[in-house]
């Protein structure tokens, strides 16, 4: 396949919209194509497929988030047709929905972003039914008894045994770590108020949880950087931990050329104020102490106006947007690993301190100096469903934009953040890292957000002249473009065209198996054969995730031997 | 040969620490299972061949021919009803969704009579659970509500709940509290600290009083609330609010006495009160081993957990005019397949009739009540003995049932497989 003329922008390659032809041969971009087929990109945006870094796109929580939603599945319904099978869901759409969705807006691979082991058999099963779309899951290890205790002992080659067993058992790919010690203390109803409050019953910190999990996830070599969703996350006042957080761990040096650290939806995480009535923006200190310690990424977390379903394995914060908003609460505790909740919410316009969050996640993308440190994501369907991504490219890339959405907005938005005085406007390179190559770098997928030769044929193609139409200006039409691929083409296919899906092929699951030295191995696996015999609930033998829910495994080795 | 951590296909308690002996094929010895679960994978009467109705009475006949009758009346109806899912794997379900979305019918589990009011409920307020395992290691207050696992869930006192023991709760049954609320003194009740004894279908009315108390408005109640005494319900909320972990397990007693999903609703909301002084889950105690599973598979699959109509080709779901007993109770179903259920035994008389009037296509392993009924029956082999696939217990864990033994009879996904391919070559000749 030859997609001909588009105007191409590749950051990784040092690509920055040239004329010219990309290639793809059995799947992957190759320097020159035999075969015929041609795709006329003349006056087109071409990009590398879209990646999503941090998603809830499959598991129990985002079924959770399904059954107790049935008015959310009205919305999105569409009928199947020869090819589809049926959509439904705004907020939580059925698996099908979400890669057809993905697909249309050029996204051609998506992660899951918390999984629990015990539970990830589940979240394989519906990544199985996600149709098109790359995937992985990232394996959740912050409030673990195994973790807490190697932490606790100070076993840091344990640790890492137990890391790469746990991703092996739960066919994961990275270290995620959502309010570390906060989901074991949610167990008799408590929290962790900061990094140094001690996690009941287990004689350890935040801190030396995120702190002990790097330092092992860096020995691993793991492809990934540690993927951290902050105490304190949704509070006011919380950027003070944020910051806290991060100081903590400037001294742990990254063992590949990526982050050392990754905080998510960081929107969530950069509030002042002491109560919601002096509710503020602090995303400029944030963005300020990223531009200095490049060593760190963010996810920028943004909301979107209108229905969204919070979930998150920080069961605490759901707790109290339930009781806040007198919402439906649904709570999931995992023995000896996690705890979850579920809460339906709507952001308002004219919500003062919604409109204040809004403002908050653009600020933190556009003050963040290098785009490679901060990738756009909703954290959906957190901050709102994916499907408005071309709505967040066209406010990066338009601050004539912005000021049109602040005029609708509660005027707190612009008294209490510094959006009204950002003039930065993104360029389409800068989109390409943040929703491409930023995501893939970030993540260690190294055949991904790029179409240089090796890559994956993974390619998206907008109806938009880049030479011709003014972002700032035209940012409808940016939106517009963006919202119904011309072309995405994966794996060297044509899977959307016109807007329209026009094939279904069954993607891979990335997951990575990494290697650790026997006797590390052997002291974990006699901690487990205890806590099975004693506190899970099932067997042992039946815990692992089999090969018959990962049916396309794309393996990443990594490891210390 | 003994396989360990067999997974029982009984309850949904999902025990996965079986021993299973087998000789020549043939099992020969189970160890661990309850009597139930331990009755089935022992095996009893089986369908011995796949039979069609001709004429009044049922006759055997070929796999082949029975897959086309099916198909062909699937195929040729205008409302199919698709029912049942609750005893066959996750593997199967997916397949009936795919085909009810081919024949454009509408499908539907057993929850619909069973825990369909918890789902509904759930839809209302949200369900604040845990995993069974978080119950063994943590819970010091565990209160079985409409339920009665000593008789329908043996092991799970043992395993999961009040006599159970974890990291947090060492001296197991001596270390909690027990409570049960029925509307009789059940085996489970014997077992208990305390047993509220509440009159029929007043659920509502003791959980609400409950409710009240526990906010501080228990000056407004009543000296008896549906027979209980005022003092009784104090001492309850009491203890509810001194627990550390407390747990309500509840059963059809809650869900299919008066007011229904209201009732559930009520008990999910006094357990959502409850976490504003101290830990409490609840949870459902669903029967058949993987109901549960077919409302996960149905809802990541159609956006919806039972009773999904997809004759407009969109899932279209409303309980009360979707759900298997409204199609049949307004006459409107045409031909209805059965999977791994036994609608004849557990249906409201009326809908039993309406069945009879209609073809029925029955997929299961075992005889019953349906098969009277069955215009075409085709046996399969028992998942989870004979064949392994997905199932999810009842506090939404999934796990992998095996396979201990060969039966060489085709699968209840297989079977479904093959009706769906010859449904497609139908709509294909035409």
């Amino acid at each position: 396949m030859i997609i001909e003329g588009g105007i191409v922008y590749d950051p990784i390659n040092g690509v920055l919209g040239e004329e010219m032809d990309v290639s793809i041969e059995d799947g992957r971009v190759v320097e020159e194509s035999r075969d015929g087929e041609k795709i006329d990109a003349r006056g087109m945006l071409v990009l590398p497929g879209g990646v999503d870094a941090h998603a809830h796109i499959a598991g129990a929580k985002v079924n959770t988030g399904r059954i107790m939603r049935p008015e959310d599945g009205r919305r999105g319904t569409e009928a199947r047709t020869k090819l589809l099978r049926p959509s439904t869901g705004y907020t939580v759409p059925n698996c099908y929905a979400i890669g057809y969705r993905y697909a249309r807006l050029g996204y051609t691979t998506a992660f899951e972003a918390a999984t629990p082991i015990l539970e990830a058999r589940h979240t394989h099963e519906e990544l199985e039914e996600i149709p098109i779309v790359d995937k992985g899951a990232l394996t959740l290890f912050g409030n673990n008894w195994e973790v807490l205790e190697c932490v606790r002992d100070g076993d840091l080659d344990k640790l890492a045994a137990f890391l790469a067993w746990g991703l092996r058992a739960s066919r994961g790919y990275g270290v995620k770590v959502v309010n570390p010690g906060g989901g074991e203390a949610w167990g008799y109803g408590g929290n962790v108020k900061g990094i140094d409050d001690p996690v009941p019953n287990f004689d350890v910190t935040a801190r030396e949880i995120i702190r002990y999990l790097m330092r092992a996830n860096e020995a691993l070599r793991l492809p990934h950087s540690v993927h951290l969703h902050t105490n304190n996350l949704g509070k006011p006042g919380n950027y003070e931990t944020t910051l806290a957080t991060l100081r903590a761990v400037e001294d742990i040096a990254s063992s590949r050329d990526r982050q050392v650290l990754h905080v998510t939806h960081m929107q969530f995480s950069a509030y002042g104020g002491t109560g919601w009535r002096d509710f503020e923006s602090k995303a400029p200190e944030i963005a300020d102490y990223f531009n200095r310690h490049e060593q760190f990424t963010m996810d920028m977390g943004q909301l979107i106006f209108g229905s969204a379903t919070t979930m998150t394995a920080d069961a605490p914060l759901e707790y109290g947007n339930a009781r806040l908003l007198k919402a439906k609460w649904s709570n999931h505790d995992i023995e000896l690993e996690e705890s979850s909740g579920v809460v339906p919410l709507v952001y308002g316009r004219k919500n003062p301190i919604n409109a204040i969050q809004w403002a908050i996640g653009l600020e933190l993308a556009l003050l963040t100096e290098d785009p490679w440190q901060m990738i756009m994501t909703t954290d959906h369907p957190n901050g709102g469903p994916f499907v408005n991504y071309p709505e967040v490219v066209a406010l990066l890339m338009s601050r004539a934009k912005r000021e049109e959405e602040l005029a609708t907005l509660h005027d707190l938005a612009s008294k209490r953040s510094s959006l009204p005085s950002i003039e930065r406007e993104m360029d389409w390179n800068d989109i390409a890292i943040v929703t491409r190559a930023g995501p893939a770098r970030i993540l260690g997928l190294a055949e991904k957000g790029h179409l240089g030769v090796g890559a994956d044929g993974d390619v998206s193609i907008y109806d938009i002249n880049p030479e011709k139409v003014d972002p700032s200006k035209e940012h409808e039409e940016v939106k517009a473009a963006l919202a119904g691929a011309k072309y995405a083409i994966k794996g060297g296919e044509v899977v959307v065209r016109d807007g329209e899906v026009v094939a279904v092929p069954q993607g891979r699951t990335y997951w990575v198996d990494a290697s650790v030295p026997e006797d590390a191995a052997a002291r974990v696996k006699a901690d487990l054969v205890e806590k099975f015999a004693k506190y899970y609930s099932i067997q042992m033998s039946n815990y692992m995730v089999q090969d018959a829910y990962v049916t396309r495994p794309r393996v990443i080795r990594a490891g210390v031997i | 040969m003994i396989i360990e951590d067999v997974l029982c296909p009984f309850c949904g308690c999902l025990c996965d620490d079986i021993k299973v002996e087998v000789e020549e094929g043939r099992i020969v010895g189970v160890k661990r299972a309850c009597r139930l679960g331990s009755s089935k994978i022992r095996g009893h009467e089986r369908i011995r061949a796949p039979m069609v109705r001709r004429d009044g009475e049922l006759f055997e006949t070929t796999y082949d021919e029975a897959y086309d009758r099916a198909a062909r009346i699937l195929k040729g109806a205008k409302r199919p009803l698709l029912y049942g899912w609750c005893s066959t794997v996750c593997e199967t379900a997916k397949k009936g969704i795919l085909l009810a979305e081919v024949v454009g019918g509408v499908i539907d589990s057993t929850a619909t009579v069973c825990h369909g009011p918890s789902i509904i409920g759930i839809e209302e307020k949200g369900l604040s659970g845990s995993t069974l395992g978080q119950v063994k290691n943590r819970a010091d207050l565990i209160i079985f509500w409409g339920a009665n696992p000593v008789e329908a869930h043996p092991r799970h006192t043992m395993r999961y709940s009040s006599n159970s023991t974890g990291m947090f709760t060492p001296e197991g049954r001596r270390g909690r509290k027990v409570i049960v609320v029925d509307v009789r003194k059940t085996r489970t009740a014997k077992n208990a600290d305390k047993f509220i004894l509440i009159r029929p279908g007043t659920d509502y009315e003791v959980i609400s009083a409950l409710r009240m108390i526990v906010k501080g408005k228990g000056d407004l109640i009543p000296e008896t609330v549906a027979g209980v005494d005022k003092a009784d319900l104090e001492e309850t909320a009491g203890m509810m609010k001194a627990a550390k972990f407390g747990s309500i397990l509840f059963g059809l007693g809650m869900t299919h006495s008066r007011g229904r999903y209201k009732n559930v609703d009520n008990a999910l909301s006094l357990v959502a009160d409850l976490n504003g002084f101290t830990k409490f889950v609840v949870m459902a105690m669903r029967g058949h081993y993987n109901v549960a599973g077919f409302g996960q598979v149905c809802a990541w699959e159609t956006g919806y957990p039972m009773a999904v109509d997809l004759s407009r080709g969109a899932p279209y779901f409303n309980p009360g005019e979707t759900a298997a007993c409204d199609l049949l109770g307004r006459r409107e179903t045409d031909a209805m397949m059965v999977v791994a259920a036994d609608p004849a035994s557990n249906f409201p008389r009326e809908t039993v009739e309406a069945m009879a009037e209609i073809p029925v296509i029955q997929v299961d392993p075992f005889p019953n009540p349906t098969t009277f009924l069955a215009d075409v029956v085709i046996p399969t082999a028992v998942c989870g003995i004979e064949a392994e696939g997905t199932a999810y217990r009842m506090d939404g864990l999934s796990l992998r049932m095996k396979k201990v033994i060969d039966s060489g009879l085709p699968t209840d996904e297989e079977v479904v497989e093959n009706i769906l391919d010859r449904v497609r070559r139908l709509a294909d000749d035409n």
